[in-house]
Order: structure tokens, then C-alpha cells, then sequence
């Protein structure tokens, strides 16, 4: 069993098969389960990822009217005018959006590793897929090599933003994602570790802070500009663009800031945009308490 | 290592709004109904925390009665749980508690009907993974990883043997196994994850081994 990055990228390039399949493997030793049936399960979540995006796309509003149909929103503006993002970064965006907007809204989703940070994988996916074109097998792949490297997190360091803040969460979704997409493109074992890593870089130190306690704002377009930042993370390994601190070690440093935060930043609504004069607005409109 | 699927990283297919706060207190709620053997009709629950903090806004309340009432992470009835809960003759009171805890998002559920009762403490560590802690008043750490038999027995010598015998006899391996009690002579509890499911009429052969008082189990 692979404990750490540098472990998985060895097993791979060693093997000579990609993080997915190492993924794969280990699966069914684990959990005694033949490839069909792992390949199944996984297939299973690749469905419930596809039916929320869509039913995001539909238009969706949460509860509190606080998120919702800003997937629909950016969907809108690609067609009537040219991104200058270009148009597979929105796309991403938009889908990223757009299930975390279901999962406010109480649907069905599934948790990428967090049901708060939800959108990241599901959302780039669908994205890359327009220009990698890849097939079904491939898809449900991508959604491997983001779980091998989400694994390694979730063992060494914490996956949620209790324990961790939100660098705990659209920081791994991202950064899962971002390996996702390189191995989808084409690029090695390496290039994955060095897209991961980037993309958690510039992650570290962000703080759960979600108004009202609610996983609406920031947390939507949290996972909006996570997935933007997995794509542009994933172009520059396949660039040949490499972290001078290696994966591994990135995630420690994850592990110890997340450590040194405070409660009141680790998913409990009373600090950062939770304690501006808005968000305590919200939350006494929400609530109807003052607080 | 705390999670050992890709599963627990891709996964579970839930009810938004929370992974930890929504799929995992679920967990919780449906492993003290499991352990419980049954509905209960009152539930007083104890929320920690980031659980106590921001329940409300993260369904935690809805999904702790879901998973008593025994659904599934996904189940579409999740939002709606505490009005099931009512029609259901499950009465449930939350209560913030500002003590110390060892995990931010921790909960203490005691559950009971006219005649039993049962305490169990479980934390919610991500991604909608959960441990169980505590089960009346016995430190222990469960992880719903693998199929688990908890069994209350009194504190004698053979008791464990009579149980490890009867597995044995069906060809159970155990992968992990803890015994903790209360005093010597006294109530004492078995805690034994299996490499599979056990079977109901397992647990009844179980029922009779020596010095057994309880016996409950959890599925994987």
C-alpha cells in the first residue's frame, strides 16, 4: 500500500502503468473486489457526478437563495461573448459551480474528497473532456488518479475543513484534480506529482470560514476558482514546470499550518467572511437571530 | 492508516450540504441504530464544536435523525428526517455543548426506548468517514472500515474463548480485536473487526456463548 506521493509516482514508473491503474490495484487487494467490480463502483459515482452537473446546467437555487444559477450564469455568457479566460477554464468553472450549487441546494452529489469541495474534479472533467475527447474507461480513470493522490492526503494530513480548513479541502480538490488532468493528457506519473504540488502551493493557509455556517459562500465559487487554478496547474507541468518543493513535503506543510489555525477559522462560521459585517448580516436574515 | 479505499476519497454519493457534517453524522446516527438493534424513541444528542457551532446550517440535526431512522448518506428522505423522525414516534432534543473535545466535529448520542438505553460517542474525520469512540462509558475505536461485532460480556475467564471458538467453527478471521471493562469481575466489552459480514444466525449462536450479555454488530 503507497503511503505518500513519492511512493505512488515509484510504484507507477517502476510498474510502467499510469497512477490510475496503481490506484486500481491496490483496490482490489484491499478490498478483495475484482477490477470489474471496482471499475463499477467507481462508474457508479462518475453517473452521480454527470446527473448533478446537468441538473445544475437546469438552473438550481439553495434554501437560503444564498447560491445558485451562476453555473447557468457563466454558461450563458460563453455562448454570447468570448471568455478571456478561454473557454475550457469557464467551462470548469461553470460545472465546478454548478455542483456545488446542487450539493447547497441539497441534491444528490458526490464528495470529491468533501461534499464542500465537491466540484473541483467532477467539474474539470467535464471540461477537458470537450478537447481530450477520452473515453468512458478514461473518465472513470481520471477519477482514480484524483482519488490515489486525495489518499495520500487524507492519511498524512486531513481532508476536511474542520480539521484543516478549506486548504484541507478545495485545496486537495484542486490539486486532485490538477494530477487528474495531466494523466489525461498524456503527461507521466511526475508530471502529476508537480501539478498536485503547484496547485496546493498556492493553496496553503486558506481558512474555512463559511458565512453562517452554511457550504454556500464561499464554498461555490471556492470551487470555481479551485478548478481554474487545477487547469492552469496541470498545463504548466505538461510545460515541463516542475515544484522545487516536492508533493509530499507540501502536503506536510498543509498538514502543520492547518495545525496552527484557530477554531474560529476551521469550520465554525465565527471567523474570516463568516465575521465580516455582511456575513453576520446573512446569518441573523438566515437565522433570525442576532449574533 | 485512517482511510484505506479510494472510495473514501471518491465518495460516498450523499445528500449535500456537508460531507463531515451531513454524510458523516449520518453515519453516526445509523451506527448507534445499528448498535441499538432497533429504533429508538427518544434521542438526546450532544453536539461539540464545529458540529455544535454550525449544525443548523449543515443539516447535522436532520442527519443524525436520518441515520436513526436508518437511511443511507443518499437517501432523498434526509432533508426531510426530523419531520419522519416525528410521525415515527422518535422524539429527539439537540443540545450545544461547550466542553472540551478531542475532534472538532464530535457527537455524544444517547438513544433509548422503555427499555433500553445505549451511549455511544462518534467523530466525523472527513470526507464522510467516521469513528465511533465510545460505547456506554468504554473507550474504543471502531472505523466502520471493516464489518465489527461489539459484544457486552461479564468479565470471566472463557468468555472470550467461547466467542473466538464459534468464529473460528464458520471460518471468521479476525483483523482486529480489543477488550476493554469497566473493573475486574465486571462488565466488560468485545470489540472484533472481521474481514466479513457476519451472519444473523452467527450472532445467535454468539448469544449463547459463555458470559454474554449483548451482542450488536455493524455491516461494511
Amino acid at each position: 500500500m503507497f503511503r505518500t506521493i513519492a511512493e505512488l509516482v515509484e510504484i507507477a514508473e517502476t510498474k510502467e502503468i499510469p497512477i490510475s491503474e496503481v490506484m486500481i490495484l491496490q483496490e482490489m487487494d484491499v478490498k478483495e473486489k475484482t477490477r470489474e467490480e471496482v471499475f463499477a463502483e467507481m462508474e457508479k459515482n462518475l453517473q452521480v457526478m454527470e446527473d448533478a452537473i446537468e441538473r445544475a446546467l437546469q438552473g438550481v437555487q439553495s434554501v437560503t437563495g444564498l447560491t445558485g444559477g451562476d453555473a447557468v450564469r457563466v454558461q450563458q455568457y460563453m455562448k454570447e461573448k468570448t471568455p478571456l479566460s478561454g473557454p475550457i477554464l469557464l467551462d470548469a468553472v461553470s460545472k465546478a459551480m454548478g455542483t456545488n450549487e446542487v450539493n447547497a441546494a441539497m441534491g444528490v452529489i458526490c464528495a470529491t474528497p468533501t461534499a464542500g469541495s465537491a466540484g473541483c474534479v467532477p467539474g474539470t472533467l467535464f471540461a477537458v473532456k470537450n478537447q481530450l475527447n477520452p473515453t468512458r474507461e478514461q473518465m472513470i480513470r481520471y477519477l482514480f488518479t484524483a482519488g490515489a493522490f486525495g489518499f495520500v492526503v487524507a492519511n498524512n494530513a486531513f481532508i476536511s475543513g474542520a480539521a484543516g480548513g478549506c486548504q484541507a479541502e478545495v485545496g486537495s480538490a484542486g490539486a486532485m484534480a490538477a494530477a487528474a488532468i495531466v494523466e489525461m493528457a498524456g503527461g507521466t506519473p511526475q508530471q502529476s506529482a508537480d501539478a498536485f504540488a503547484i496547485t496546493l502551493k498556492n493553496m496553503l493557509g486558506l481558512v474555512c470560514d463559511p458565512v453562517a455556517g452554511l457550504v454556500e459562500v464561499p464554498c461555490v465559487k471556492r470551487n470555481a476558482l479551485g478548478s481554474s487554478q487545477a487547469i492552469v496547474s496541470a498545463d504548466l507541468a505538461l510545460a515541463g514546470v516542475t515544484s522545487r518543493i516536492p508533493a509530499d513535503e507540501v502536503v506536510g506543510a498543509m498538514y502543520r499550518i492547518g495545525r496552527q489555525m484557530p477554531p474560529s477559522l476551521r469550520e465554525t462560521g465565527e471567523g474570516g467572511l463568516a465575521d465580516t459585517p455582511t456575513g453576520r448580516l446573512l446569518k441573523e436574515k438566515i437565522f433570525g437571530v442576532s449574533v | 492508516m485512517k482511510y484505506n479505499s479510494v472510495f473514501d476519497i471518491i465518495g460516498p454519493v450523499m445528500i449535500g450540504p456537508s460531507s463531515s457534517h451531513t454524510a458523516g453524522a449520518a453515519r453516526i446516527g445509523l451506527a448507534a441504530r445499528n448498535l441499538f438493534g432497533k429504533q429508538p424513541s427518544w434521542a438526546k444528542i450532544y453536539l461539540y464544536e464545529s458540529f455544535a457551532k454550525t449544525y443548523k446550517g449543515h443539516g447535522t440535526d436532520f442527519a443524525l435523525a436520518g441515520g436513526l431512522l436508518g437511511f443511507a448518506t443518499d437517501d432523498l428522505r434526509m432533508s426531510k428526517a426530523l419531520d419522519i423522525a416525528k410521525e415515527a414516534g422518535l422524539k429527539i432534543e439537540f443540545i450545544e455543548d461547550n466542553s472540551g473535545v478531542d475532534h472538532p466535529n464530535t457527537a455524544r448520542l444517547v438513544i433509548g426506548d422503555e427499555n433500553d438505553q445505549l451511549e455511544l460517542v462518534g467523530i466525523s474525520i472527513g470526507g464522510g468517514k467516521v469513528e465511533i469512540t465510545e460505547l456506554n462509558g468504554f473507550e474504543l475505536r471502531l472505523s466502520g472500515n471493516h464489518p465489527a461485532i461489539l459484544i457486552m460480556h461479564n468479565d470471566r475467564f472463557g468468555a472470550i474463548a467461547s466467542v473466538t471458538r464459534i468464529l473460528a467453527k464458520h471460518e471468521i478471521n479476525i483483523g482486529h480485536m480489543e477488550v476493554n471493562r469497566k473493573d475486574v469481575g465486571k462488565e466488560a466489552l468485545m470489540v472484533i473487526e472481521v474481514d466479513q459480514n457476519v451472519g444473523d444466525d452467527i450472532l445467535q449462536e454468539l448469544q449463547y456463548a459463555d458470559h454474554i450479555i449483548q451482542i450488536s454488530k455493524i455491516d461494511s
